[in-house]
Protein backbone atom coordinates (compact mmCIF):
# COMPACT_ATOMS: atom_id res chain seq x y z
CA UNK A 1 0.00 0.00 0.00
CA UNK A 2 1.30 3.83 -0.70
CA UNK A 3 2.11 5.16 2.27
CA UNK A 4 -0.44 8.08 1.12
CA UNK A 5 -2.96 5.64 1.50
CA UNK A 6 -2.18 4.29 4.61
CA UNK A 7 -1.94 7.28 5.86
CA UNK A 8 -5.54 8.50 4.37
CA UNK A 9 -7.03 4.90 5.91
CA UNK A 10 -4.97 5.31 9.35
CA UNK A 11 -6.43 9.02 10.11
CA UNK A 12 -10.28 7.87 8.94
CA UNK A 13 -10.27 4.97 11.35
CA UNK A 14 -8.76 7.20 14.34
CA UNK A 15 -10.94 9.96 13.70
CA UNK A 16 -14.38 7.71 13.80
CA UNK A 17 -13.02 5.90 16.58
CA UNK A 18 -12.48 9.12 18.86
CA UNK A 19 -16.27 10.46 17.48
CA UNK A 20 -17.61 7.04 18.59
CA UNK A 21 -16.46 7.66 22.05
CA UNK A 22 -18.13 11.22 21.75
CA UNK A 23 -21.21 9.37 20.89
CA UNK A 24 -21.24 6.74 23.77
CA UNK A 25 -21.14 9.53 25.90
CA UNK A 26 -23.74 11.64 24.28
CA UNK A 27 -25.99 8.47 23.71
CA UNK A 28 -25.45 7.46 27.21
CA UNK A 29 -26.36 10.70 29.13
CA UNK A 30 -28.93 11.40 26.41
CA UNK A 31 -30.60 7.99 27.16
CA UNK A 32 -30.40 8.26 31.50
CA UNK A 33 -31.66 11.68 31.18
CA UNK A 34 -34.69 11.12 28.55
CA UNK A 35 -35.37 7.92 30.08
CA UNK A 36 -35.23 9.52 33.54
CA UNK A 37 -36.63 12.86 33.64
CA UNK A 38 -39.45 12.09 32.73
CA UNK A 39 -39.94 9.88 35.71
CA UNK A 40 -38.79 13.13 38.09
CA UNK A 41 -41.02 15.29 40.44
CA UNK A 42 -40.77 16.67 43.40
CA UNK A 43 -43.15 13.77 44.94
CA UNK A 44 -40.54 10.97 43.24
CA UNK A 45 -37.35 13.11 45.12
CA UNK A 46 -38.98 13.27 48.79
CA UNK A 47 -41.19 10.74 49.25
CA UNK A 48 -40.07 7.18 50.65
CA UNK A 49 -39.41 3.83 48.70
CA UNK A 50 -42.17 1.53 48.24
CA UNK A 51 -41.37 -2.07 48.65
CA UNK A 52 -44.52 -3.96 46.49
CA UNK A 53 -46.47 -1.12 45.03
CA UNK A 54 -45.70 1.32 42.50
CA UNK A 55 -45.06 5.08 43.15
CA UNK A 56 -42.25 4.94 45.62
CA UNK A 57 -39.73 7.34 45.37
CA UNK A 58 -36.06 8.07 46.99
CA UNK A 59 -36.53 10.65 49.66
CA UNK A 60 -34.97 9.23 52.15
CA UNK A 61 -31.70 7.91 50.14
CA UNK A 62 -31.25 11.40 48.49
CA UNK A 63 -30.65 12.72 52.01
CA UNK A 64 -28.43 9.47 53.18
CA UNK A 65 -26.19 10.18 50.13
CA UNK A 66 -26.04 14.27 50.74
CA UNK A 67 -25.16 13.24 54.66
CA UNK A 68 -23.22 10.84 54.04
CA UNK A 69 -21.11 12.92 51.61
CA UNK A 70 -20.60 15.98 54.27
CA UNK A 71 -19.71 13.50 56.87
CA UNK A 72 -17.10 12.02 55.02
CA UNK A 73 -15.64 15.56 53.60
CA UNK A 74 -15.66 16.88 57.30
CA UNK A 75 -13.36 13.21 58.38
CA UNK A 76 -11.35 13.48 55.07
CA UNK A 77 -10.36 17.14 53.73
CA UNK A 78 -8.64 17.93 56.97
CA UNK A 79 -6.26 14.59 56.98
CA UNK A 80 -5.88 14.60 53.03
CA UNK A 81 -4.73 18.26 53.73
CA UNK A 82 -2.37 17.24 56.44
CA UNK A 83 -0.86 14.34 54.55
CA UNK A 84 -0.89 16.25 51.29
CA UNK A 85 0.79 19.30 53.42
CA UNK A 86 3.46 16.60 54.53
CA UNK A 87 4.27 14.90 51.66
CA UNK A 88 4.30 18.44 49.30
CA UNK A 89 6.52 19.74 51.90
CA UNK A 90 7.89 18.30 54.84
CA UNK A 91 8.58 14.88 53.94
CA UNK A 92 12.65 14.48 52.42
CA UNK A 93 12.99 12.00 49.92
CA UNK A 94 14.02 8.76 50.90
CA UNK A 95 12.65 5.37 51.55
CA UNK A 96 9.94 6.16 54.15
CA UNK A 97 8.81 8.80 51.65
CA UNK A 98 9.11 6.03 48.73
CA UNK A 99 7.13 3.93 50.81
CA UNK A 100 4.44 6.46 51.87
CA UNK A 101 3.83 7.10 48.38
CA UNK A 102 3.32 3.13 47.49
CA UNK A 103 0.93 3.26 50.42
CA UNK A 104 -1.06 6.18 49.03
CA UNK A 105 -1.16 4.22 44.91
CA UNK A 106 -1.85 1.22 46.24
CA UNK A 107 -4.56 2.61 48.73
CA UNK A 108 -6.15 4.37 46.03
CA UNK A 109 -6.16 1.67 43.33
CA UNK A 110 -8.08 -0.88 45.60
CA UNK A 111 -11.43 -2.40 44.47
CA UNK A 112 -13.62 -0.28 46.70
CA UNK A 113 -15.69 -3.81 47.40
CA UNK A 114 -12.31 -4.80 49.02
CA UNK A 115 -12.68 -1.33 50.99
CA UNK A 116 -16.20 -2.16 51.75
CA UNK A 117 -15.12 -5.72 53.43
CA UNK A 118 -12.68 -4.09 55.46
CA UNK A 119 -15.17 -1.59 56.63
CA UNK A 120 -17.43 -4.82 57.16
CA UNK A 121 -14.81 -6.87 59.19
CA UNK A 122 -13.29 -3.48 61.50
CA UNK A 123 -15.92 -0.78 61.75
CA UNK A 124 -19.03 -2.68 61.77
CA UNK A 125 -17.86 -5.78 63.17
CA UNK A 126 -15.07 -5.34 65.37
CA UNK A 127 -16.20 -1.74 66.38
CA UNK A 128 -19.30 -2.40 66.75
CA UNK A 129 -21.02 0.34 65.21
CA UNK A 130 -23.51 -1.85 62.84
CA UNK A 131 -24.82 -0.57 59.68
CA UNK A 132 -24.44 3.14 60.06
CA UNK A 133 -23.96 6.11 58.46
CA UNK A 134 -20.58 6.58 60.52
CA UNK A 135 -19.24 3.20 59.34
CA UNK A 136 -20.40 4.36 55.79
CA UNK A 137 -18.59 7.44 56.39
CA UNK A 138 -15.19 5.90 57.63
CA UNK A 139 -15.28 3.64 54.78
CA UNK A 140 -15.75 6.15 52.21
CA UNK A 141 -12.78 8.02 54.04
CA UNK A 142 -10.34 4.88 53.24
CA UNK A 143 -11.70 5.50 49.68
CA UNK A 144 -11.34 8.91 49.53
CA UNK A 145 -8.32 10.23 51.43
CA UNK A 146 -5.38 8.72 49.20
CA UNK A 147 -7.20 10.61 46.41
CA UNK A 148 -7.35 13.82 48.74
CA UNK A 149 -3.42 13.45 49.75
CA UNK A 150 -2.56 13.31 45.89
CA UNK A 151 -5.08 16.27 44.95
CA UNK A 152 -2.91 18.42 47.61
CA UNK A 153 0.44 17.12 46.83
CA UNK A 154 -0.35 17.98 43.28
CA UNK A 155 -1.91 21.68 44.14
CA UNK A 156 1.07 22.42 46.50
CA UNK A 157 3.74 21.07 44.20
CA UNK A 158 1.91 23.72 40.93
CA UNK A 159 2.74 26.41 43.38
CA UNK A 160 5.60 28.35 41.57
CA UNK A 161 9.05 28.36 43.37
CA UNK A 162 9.66 32.11 42.95
CA UNK A 163 6.57 32.16 45.71
CA UNK A 164 8.58 30.34 48.26
CA UNK A 165 11.55 31.79 48.11
CA UNK A 166 10.55 35.19 48.13
CA UNK A 167 8.61 33.73 51.61
CA UNK A 168 12.10 32.74 52.55
CA UNK A 169 13.78 35.47 51.09
CA UNK A 170 11.23 38.07 53.77
CA UNK A 171 12.35 35.66 56.40
CA UNK A 172 8.93 33.78 57.08
CA UNK A 173 8.43 30.65 59.01
CA UNK A 174 8.12 27.40 57.17
CA UNK A 175 5.04 27.63 58.70
CA UNK A 176 3.95 31.19 57.88
CA UNK A 177 4.63 29.85 54.31
CA UNK A 178 2.51 27.62 54.02
CA UNK A 179 -0.62 28.61 55.59
CA UNK A 180 -0.29 32.54 53.99
CA UNK A 181 1.75 31.56 50.83
CA UNK A 182 1.47 28.37 49.10
CA UNK A 183 -2.22 26.97 50.76
CA UNK A 184 -3.87 30.76 48.91
CA UNK A 185 -2.25 29.65 45.85
CA UNK A 186 -3.28 25.78 45.96
CA UNK A 187 -6.65 26.62 47.33
CA UNK A 188 -8.55 26.78 44.16
CA UNK A 189 -6.98 23.82 42.68
CA UNK A 190 -8.47 21.47 46.15
CA UNK A 191 -11.11 23.01 46.17
CA UNK A 192 -12.32 21.80 42.28
CA UNK A 193 -10.21 18.36 43.40
CA UNK A 194 -11.95 17.91 46.38
CA UNK A 195 -15.68 18.53 44.66
CA UNK A 196 -14.83 16.19 41.76
CA UNK A 197 -13.69 13.66 44.41
CA UNK A 198 -17.29 14.20 46.44
CA UNK A 199 -19.22 13.68 42.81
CA UNK A 200 -16.79 9.88 43.27
CA UNK A 201 -17.94 9.38 46.57
CA UNK A 202 -21.84 10.21 45.75
CA UNK A 203 -21.83 7.44 43.31
CA UNK A 204 -20.25 4.76 45.26
CA UNK A 205 -22.36 2.11 46.02
CA UNK A 206 -19.94 -1.22 46.41
CA UNK A 207 -18.06 0.22 49.17
CA UNK A 208 -21.08 1.15 51.26
CA UNK A 209 -23.22 -1.82 51.00
CA UNK A 210 -21.70 -3.57 53.43
CA UNK A 211 -20.94 -0.25 55.67
CA UNK A 212 -23.68 1.78 55.58
CA UNK A 213 -26.12 -1.07 55.16
CA UNK A 214 -28.96 -1.60 52.52
CA UNK A 215 -31.77 -0.29 54.09
CA UNK A 216 -32.98 2.96 55.40
CA UNK A 217 -35.35 3.06 58.63
CA UNK A 218 -38.59 5.20 58.52
CA UNK A 219 -37.26 9.13 59.08
CA UNK A 220 -39.05 11.49 60.78
CA UNK A 221 -38.04 14.66 58.94
CA UNK A 222 -39.44 16.88 62.00
CA UNK A 223 -37.11 15.65 64.91
CA UNK A 224 -33.95 16.72 64.16
CA UNK A 225 -32.26 15.75 67.49
CA UNK A 226 -29.29 13.64 66.58
CA UNK A 227 -29.81 11.12 69.11
CA UNK A 228 -33.33 9.82 68.65
CA UNK A 229 -33.44 6.66 66.62
CA UNK A 230 -35.91 7.71 63.33
CA UNK A 231 -34.17 11.43 63.75
CA UNK A 232 -32.66 11.86 60.17
CA UNK A 233 -29.55 13.35 61.80
CA UNK A 234 -28.61 10.48 63.87
CA UNK A 235 -25.06 8.87 62.14
CA UNK A 236 -25.61 5.56 64.19
CA UNK A 237 -28.68 4.92 61.99
CA UNK A 238 -28.41 2.30 59.08
CA UNK A 239 -28.43 4.51 55.87
CA UNK A 240 -28.82 3.19 52.28
CA UNK A 241 -27.71 5.69 49.61
CA UNK A 242 -29.20 6.52 46.22
CA UNK A 243 -26.33 4.42 44.38
CA UNK A 244 -27.28 1.49 46.52
CA UNK A 245 -30.58 2.29 46.14
CA UNK A 246 -30.61 1.85 42.33
CA UNK A 247 -28.30 -1.20 42.35
CA UNK A 248 -30.78 -2.54 44.80
CA UNK A 249 -33.76 -1.83 42.97
CA UNK A 250 -32.16 -3.43 39.78
CA UNK A 251 -31.25 -6.71 40.99
CA UNK A 252 -33.69 -7.59 43.77
CA UNK A 253 -36.87 -4.99 43.08
CA UNK A 254 -39.99 -6.24 43.24
CA UNK A 255 -42.26 -3.20 42.81
CA UNK A 256 -43.83 -3.08 39.00
CA UNK A 257 -41.90 0.34 38.30
CA UNK A 258 -38.85 -0.79 39.50
CA UNK A 259 -37.33 -0.08 35.83
CA UNK A 260 -38.43 3.60 36.31
CA UNK A 261 -37.13 3.91 39.64
CA UNK A 262 -34.00 2.89 38.55
CA UNK A 263 -33.86 4.93 35.82
CA UNK A 264 -35.40 8.32 37.82
CA UNK A 265 -32.22 7.79 40.24
CA UNK A 266 -30.08 7.57 38.10
CA UNK A 267 -30.96 10.30 36.33
CA UNK A 268 -30.90 12.38 39.55
CA UNK A 269 -27.47 10.85 40.47
CA UNK A 270 -25.42 11.63 37.01
CA UNK A 271 -27.45 15.38 37.35
CA UNK A 272 -25.81 15.42 40.27
CA UNK A 273 -22.92 14.26 39.62
CA UNK A 274 -22.75 17.11 36.78
CA UNK A 275 -23.89 19.39 38.95
CA UNK A 276 -20.49 19.03 41.16
CA UNK A 277 -18.26 18.65 37.81
CA UNK A 278 -20.13 22.51 37.32
CA UNK A 279 -19.60 23.79 40.65
CA UNK A 280 -15.87 22.38 40.93
CA UNK A 281 -15.10 24.49 37.99
CA UNK A 282 -16.96 27.76 38.78
CA UNK A 283 -16.39 27.44 42.32
CA UNK A 284 -12.49 27.09 41.69
CA UNK A 285 -12.30 30.13 39.48
CA UNK A 286 -14.34 32.30 41.82
CA UNK A 287 -12.01 31.53 45.34
CA UNK A 288 -8.62 31.83 42.71
CA UNK A 289 -10.26 35.27 41.73
CA UNK A 290 -11.19 35.73 46.02
CA UNK A 291 -7.76 35.25 46.87
CA UNK A 292 -5.10 36.25 43.99
CA UNK A 293 -6.53 39.42 42.77
CA UNK A 294 -6.01 38.12 39.64
CA UNK A 295 -8.46 38.42 36.61
CA UNK A 296 -8.03 35.23 34.80
CA UNK A 297 -7.45 31.06 35.71
CA UNK A 298 -5.07 29.73 33.64
CA UNK B 1 0.37 16.26 60.25
CA UNK B 2 2.57 13.12 60.20
CA UNK B 3 -0.58 11.77 62.24
CA UNK B 4 -2.48 11.53 59.16
CA UNK B 5 0.34 9.95 57.34
CA UNK B 6 1.19 7.55 60.18
CA UNK B 7 -3.11 7.22 60.04
CA UNK B 8 -2.21 6.31 55.35
CA UNK B 9 -0.10 3.81 56.98
CA UNK B 10 -2.26 1.97 59.99
CA UNK B 11 -5.23 1.88 57.38
CA UNK B 12 -3.61 -0.05 54.62
CA UNK B 13 -1.32 -2.55 57.25
CA UNK B 14 -4.69 -3.23 59.23
CA UNK B 15 -6.59 -3.74 55.69
CA UNK B 16 -4.05 -6.17 54.57
CA UNK B 17 -4.08 -8.05 57.52
CA UNK B 18 -7.87 -8.15 57.78
CA UNK B 19 -8.70 -9.38 54.84
CA UNK B 20 -5.16 -11.88 54.65
CA UNK B 21 -6.78 -13.29 58.17
CA UNK B 22 -9.61 -14.31 57.27
CA UNK B 23 -9.12 -15.11 53.80
CA UNK B 24 -6.52 -17.88 54.99
CA UNK B 25 -8.67 -19.12 57.73
CA UNK B 26 -10.38 -22.16 55.43
CA UNK B 27 -6.86 -22.92 53.99
CA UNK B 28 -5.60 -22.76 57.83
CA UNK B 29 -8.11 -24.90 59.38
CA UNK B 30 -8.23 -27.38 56.50
CA UNK B 31 -11.65 -27.11 55.75
CA UNK B 32 -10.12 -26.62 51.85
CA UNK B 33 -7.46 -27.35 50.29
CA UNK B 34 -5.33 -24.10 48.65
CA UNK B 35 -5.02 -25.81 45.12
CA UNK B 36 -8.70 -26.75 45.32
CA UNK B 37 -9.69 -23.22 45.75
CA UNK B 38 -7.30 -22.23 42.75
CA UNK B 39 -8.51 -24.54 40.04
CA UNK B 40 -11.39 -26.24 41.81
CA UNK B 41 -14.25 -25.84 38.76
CA UNK B 42 -17.30 -27.09 41.33
CA UNK B 43 -18.83 -24.60 43.21
CA UNK B 44 -21.08 -26.24 45.70
CA UNK B 45 -21.11 -24.51 49.09
CA UNK B 46 -24.35 -26.33 50.26
CA UNK B 47 -23.87 -29.74 48.94
CA UNK B 48 -23.82 -32.74 51.39
CA UNK B 49 -20.19 -32.65 50.51
CA UNK B 50 -20.11 -29.12 50.20
CA UNK B 51 -16.84 -28.29 46.93
CA UNK B 52 -15.38 -24.43 46.87
CA UNK B 53 -13.96 -24.39 43.83
CA UNK B 54 -13.03 -20.95 42.81
CA UNK B 55 -11.71 -21.35 39.42
CA UNK B 56 -14.90 -20.52 37.64
CA UNK B 57 -15.34 -16.82 39.34
CA UNK B 58 -11.38 -16.37 38.73
CA UNK B 59 -11.44 -17.28 34.98
CA UNK B 60 -14.71 -15.07 34.92
CA UNK B 61 -13.24 -12.20 36.21
CA UNK B 62 -9.44 -12.62 34.16
CA UNK B 63 -12.09 -13.26 30.84
CA UNK B 64 -14.11 -9.70 31.32
CA UNK B 65 -11.25 -7.97 32.40
CA UNK B 66 -8.80 -8.84 29.23
CA UNK B 67 -12.17 -8.58 26.85
CA UNK B 68 -12.97 -5.45 28.48
CA UNK B 69 -8.86 -4.21 28.03
CA UNK B 70 -9.19 -5.71 23.92
CA UNK B 71 -12.33 -3.51 22.93
CA UNK B 72 -11.13 -0.09 24.97
CA UNK B 73 -7.54 0.08 24.25
CA UNK B 74 -7.56 0.70 20.37
CA UNK B 75 -10.48 3.11 20.92
CA UNK B 76 -8.86 5.24 23.88
CA UNK B 77 -5.90 5.08 21.91
CA UNK B 78 -7.22 6.23 19.26
CA UNK B 79 -9.24 8.80 21.20
CA UNK B 80 -5.25 9.91 22.71
CA UNK B 81 -3.83 10.44 18.97
CA UNK B 82 -6.93 12.05 17.82
CA UNK B 83 -6.55 14.72 20.84
CA UNK B 84 -3.18 15.47 20.59
CA UNK B 85 -1.86 14.57 16.47
CA UNK B 86 -4.83 14.74 14.31
CA UNK B 87 -6.39 17.72 15.53
CA UNK B 88 -4.82 19.56 19.18
CA UNK B 89 -7.03 22.37 19.42
CA UNK B 90 -10.59 21.20 19.20
CA UNK B 91 -9.81 17.67 19.56
CA UNK B 92 -9.27 18.23 23.03
CA UNK B 93 -11.90 20.69 23.48
CA UNK B 94 -14.08 18.33 22.43
CA UNK B 95 -12.82 15.31 23.96
CA UNK B 96 -11.42 16.25 27.45
CA UNK B 97 -14.83 16.94 28.66
CA UNK B 98 -16.44 13.85 27.13
CA UNK B 99 -13.37 11.64 29.17
CA UNK B 100 -14.23 13.58 32.20
CA UNK B 101 -17.88 12.90 32.21
CA UNK B 102 -17.36 9.13 31.06
CA UNK B 103 -15.19 8.76 34.33
CA UNK B 104 -17.68 10.75 36.73
CA UNK B 105 -20.62 8.75 35.91
CA UNK B 106 -21.16 5.76 38.93
CA UNK B 107 -21.04 2.66 37.94
CA UNK B 108 -24.38 1.55 39.10
CA UNK B 109 -25.55 3.76 36.37
CA UNK B 110 -23.82 1.98 33.96
CA UNK B 111 -24.89 -1.48 35.00
CA UNK B 112 -28.16 -0.10 34.74
CA UNK B 113 -27.66 1.18 31.29
CA UNK B 114 -25.96 -2.01 30.44
CA UNK B 115 -29.15 -3.74 31.89
CA UNK B 116 -31.72 -2.01 29.85
CA UNK B 117 -29.85 -1.60 26.99
CA UNK B 118 -26.94 -3.80 26.11
CA UNK B 119 -28.34 -7.14 27.69
CA UNK B 120 -31.59 -6.73 25.44
CA UNK B 121 -29.75 -5.82 21.96
CA UNK B 122 -27.66 -8.81 22.48
CA UNK B 123 -30.99 -10.76 23.33
CA UNK B 124 -32.34 -9.61 20.25
CA UNK B 125 -29.38 -9.98 17.89
CA UNK B 126 -27.55 -12.56 19.03
CA UNK B 127 -27.85 -16.05 20.94
CA UNK B 128 -28.20 -16.73 24.33
CA UNK B 129 -29.85 -14.25 26.96
CA UNK B 130 -28.48 -10.85 26.72
CA UNK B 131 -26.99 -11.57 29.78
CA UNK B 132 -23.22 -12.85 30.00
CA UNK B 133 -19.72 -12.69 29.34
CA UNK B 134 -20.09 -10.33 26.03
CA UNK B 135 -22.72 -7.88 28.30
CA UNK B 136 -20.15 -7.86 31.14
CA UNK B 137 -16.84 -6.37 28.94
CA UNK B 138 -18.98 -4.07 26.81
CA UNK B 139 -19.98 -2.60 30.07
CA UNK B 140 -16.34 -2.55 31.47
CA UNK B 141 -14.94 -0.97 28.12
CA UNK B 142 -16.81 1.89 28.20
CA UNK B 143 -16.07 2.25 32.29
CA UNK B 144 -12.54 1.61 31.81
CA UNK B 145 -12.41 3.56 28.09
CA UNK B 146 -11.30 7.26 30.37
CA UNK B 147 -8.78 5.89 32.06
CA UNK B 148 -6.66 4.61 29.74
CA UNK B 149 -7.55 7.80 27.08
CA UNK B 150 -6.13 9.83 29.96
CA UNK B 151 -2.98 8.39 30.40
CA UNK B 152 -2.52 7.99 26.90
CA UNK B 153 -3.19 11.46 25.82
CA UNK B 154 -0.81 12.55 28.67
CA UNK B 155 1.98 10.23 27.47
CA UNK B 156 1.83 11.44 23.82
CA UNK B 157 1.98 14.63 24.85
CA UNK B 158 4.75 14.85 26.95
CA UNK B 159 6.21 13.23 23.95
CA UNK B 160 9.65 15.59 22.95
CA UNK B 161 8.27 17.88 19.92
CA UNK B 162 11.43 17.43 17.60
CA UNK B 163 11.14 13.61 17.79
CA UNK B 164 8.18 14.24 15.33
CA UNK B 165 9.88 17.12 13.31
CA UNK B 166 12.62 14.96 12.07
CA UNK B 167 10.37 12.10 11.20
CA UNK B 168 8.22 14.74 8.89
CA UNK B 169 11.43 16.19 7.88
CA UNK B 170 12.35 12.64 6.49
CA UNK B 171 9.40 13.26 4.10
CA UNK B 172 6.90 10.46 6.55
CA UNK B 173 3.47 10.79 6.57
CA UNK B 174 1.37 11.56 9.62
CA UNK B 175 0.85 7.62 10.12
CA UNK B 176 4.14 6.79 9.29
CA UNK B 177 4.92 9.14 12.21
CA UNK B 178 2.88 7.76 14.47
CA UNK B 179 2.84 3.96 13.69
CA UNK B 180 6.62 3.94 13.88
CA UNK B 181 7.93 6.64 15.99
CA UNK B 182 5.13 7.78 18.42
CA UNK B 183 3.50 4.65 19.31
CA UNK B 184 6.99 2.67 19.75
CA UNK B 185 7.91 5.11 21.93
CA UNK B 186 5.26 5.69 24.49
CA UNK B 187 4.39 2.14 24.29
CA UNK B 188 5.36 1.37 28.10
CA UNK B 189 3.22 4.98 29.03
CA UNK B 190 0.37 3.89 26.99
CA UNK B 191 0.59 0.02 28.80
CA UNK B 192 0.72 2.12 32.03
CA UNK B 193 -2.99 3.05 31.15
CA UNK B 194 -4.05 -0.05 29.80
CA UNK B 195 -2.71 -2.05 32.89
CA UNK B 196 -4.90 0.94 35.40
CA UNK B 197 -7.83 0.14 33.13
CA UNK B 198 -7.63 -3.27 33.61
CA UNK B 199 -7.38 -3.06 37.54
CA UNK B 200 -9.92 -0.99 37.28
CA UNK B 201 -12.06 -3.47 34.97
CA UNK B 202 -11.03 -6.80 37.96
CA UNK B 203 -11.87 -4.76 40.78
CA UNK B 204 -15.60 -3.33 39.76
CA UNK B 205 -18.21 -5.34 41.07
CA UNK B 206 -21.72 -3.57 40.85
CA UNK B 207 -21.55 -2.71 36.99
CA UNK B 208 -20.45 -6.66 36.43
CA UNK B 209 -22.54 -8.41 39.02
CA UNK B 210 -26.18 -6.72 36.99
CA UNK B 211 -25.15 -7.64 34.09
CA UNK B 212 -23.22 -11.12 33.62
CA UNK B 213 -25.85 -13.40 35.27
CA UNK B 214 -24.13 -14.75 38.01
CA UNK B 215 -23.64 -18.74 36.90
CA UNK B 216 -21.02 -20.52 39.08
CA UNK B 217 -19.61 -22.15 35.90
CA UNK B 218 -16.96 -21.68 33.45
CA UNK B 219 -18.75 -20.27 30.49
CA UNK B 220 -18.10 -22.19 26.69
CA UNK B 221 -19.63 -18.89 25.16
CA UNK B 222 -19.27 -15.47 25.23
CA UNK B 223 -22.70 -15.20 25.46
CA UNK B 224 -23.66 -17.17 28.45
CA UNK B 225 -24.00 -16.53 31.91
CA UNK B 226 -20.77 -16.32 34.11
CA UNK B 227 -19.57 -14.97 37.37
CA UNK B 228 -16.59 -12.54 38.64
CA UNK B 229 -14.83 -12.54 42.00
CA UNK B 230 -16.54 -9.56 42.41
CA UNK B 231 -20.01 -10.60 42.06
CA UNK B 232 -19.80 -13.44 43.62
CA UNK B 233 -18.71 -11.05 46.92
CA UNK B 234 -21.44 -8.73 46.54
CA UNK B 235 -24.80 -12.01 45.93
CA UNK B 236 -22.86 -13.62 48.78
CA UNK B 237 -21.19 -11.77 51.52
CA UNK B 238 -24.72 -10.28 52.98
CA UNK B 239 -26.35 -13.86 52.93
CA UNK B 240 -23.76 -16.47 54.52
CA UNK B 241 -23.05 -16.41 58.38
CA UNK B 242 -19.67 -14.96 59.28
CA UNK B 243 -17.11 -17.50 60.06
CA UNK B 244 -18.88 -20.20 57.85
CA UNK B 245 -16.81 -22.35 55.53
CA UNK B 246 -18.33 -20.53 52.76
CA UNK B 247 -17.98 -17.03 54.01
CA UNK B 248 -14.36 -17.82 54.57
CA UNK B 249 -14.13 -18.52 50.85
CA UNK B 250 -15.96 -15.57 49.77
CA UNK B 251 -12.85 -13.88 52.16
CA UNK B 252 -10.28 -16.19 49.91
CA UNK B 253 -11.92 -14.59 46.86
CA UNK B 254 -11.51 -11.10 48.32
CA UNK B 255 -7.93 -12.21 49.13
CA UNK B 256 -7.17 -13.04 45.79
CA UNK B 257 -8.60 -9.42 44.41
CA UNK B 258 -6.30 -7.95 46.63
CA UNK B 259 -3.31 -9.35 45.36
CA UNK B 260 -4.37 -8.83 41.92
CA UNK B 261 -4.14 -4.94 43.12
CA UNK B 262 -0.79 -5.80 44.14
CA UNK B 263 0.04 -7.38 41.01
CA UNK B 264 -1.26 -4.38 38.68
CA UNK B 265 0.73 -1.85 41.18
CA UNK B 266 3.45 -3.70 40.80
CA UNK B 267 2.92 -3.76 36.50
CA UNK B 268 2.61 -0.25 36.47
CA UNK B 269 5.95 0.80 38.87
CA UNK B 270 7.94 -1.91 36.34
CA UNK B 271 6.38 -0.08 33.27
CA UNK B 272 7.29 3.50 34.61
CA UNK B 273 10.57 2.39 35.44
CA UNK B 274 11.11 1.55 31.63
CA UNK B 275 9.39 5.05 30.44
CA UNK B 276 12.26 6.78 32.59
CA UNK B 277 14.92 5.37 30.26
Amino acid sequence: MKPRTANKIATVVIVTFALLIVAILVSLLGYILIRGMSHISWDFLTSAPQKIRAGGGVGPQLFNSLFLLVLTLIITVPLGLGAGIFMAEYARPGKLTNFIRLVVEVLSSFPSIIVGLFGLLLIVNTFNLGFSLISGALALTFFNLPLMVRITEQAFRTVPKQQKEAGFALGLSKWKIVTSVLLPVALPTIITGTILSAGRVFGEAAALMFTAGMSSPRLDFSNWNPLSPSSPLNPFRPAETLAVHIWKVNSEGLAPDALQIAAGASAVLVLTVLIFNLAARYFGRFIYRKLTASKRMS
Amino acid sequence: MSFCVLLLIVIIISMVYFVASKGVANFVNGEVKVSEFLFGTKWSPEADTPSYGAFPFISGSFLVTLLAALIASPLSICAALFMTEIVPGWGKKLLQPVIELLSGIPSVVYGFVGLSVIVPFLRDTLPGQGIGVAAGALVLSVMILPTITSVAADALASLPQNLKESSFALGATRWQTISRVILPTTFPAIMTGVVLGMARAFGEALAVQMVIGNAPFVPHSLFESASTLTSVITLGMGNTTMGSPQNNALWSMALVLMLMTFVFVLLVRMLERRNKI
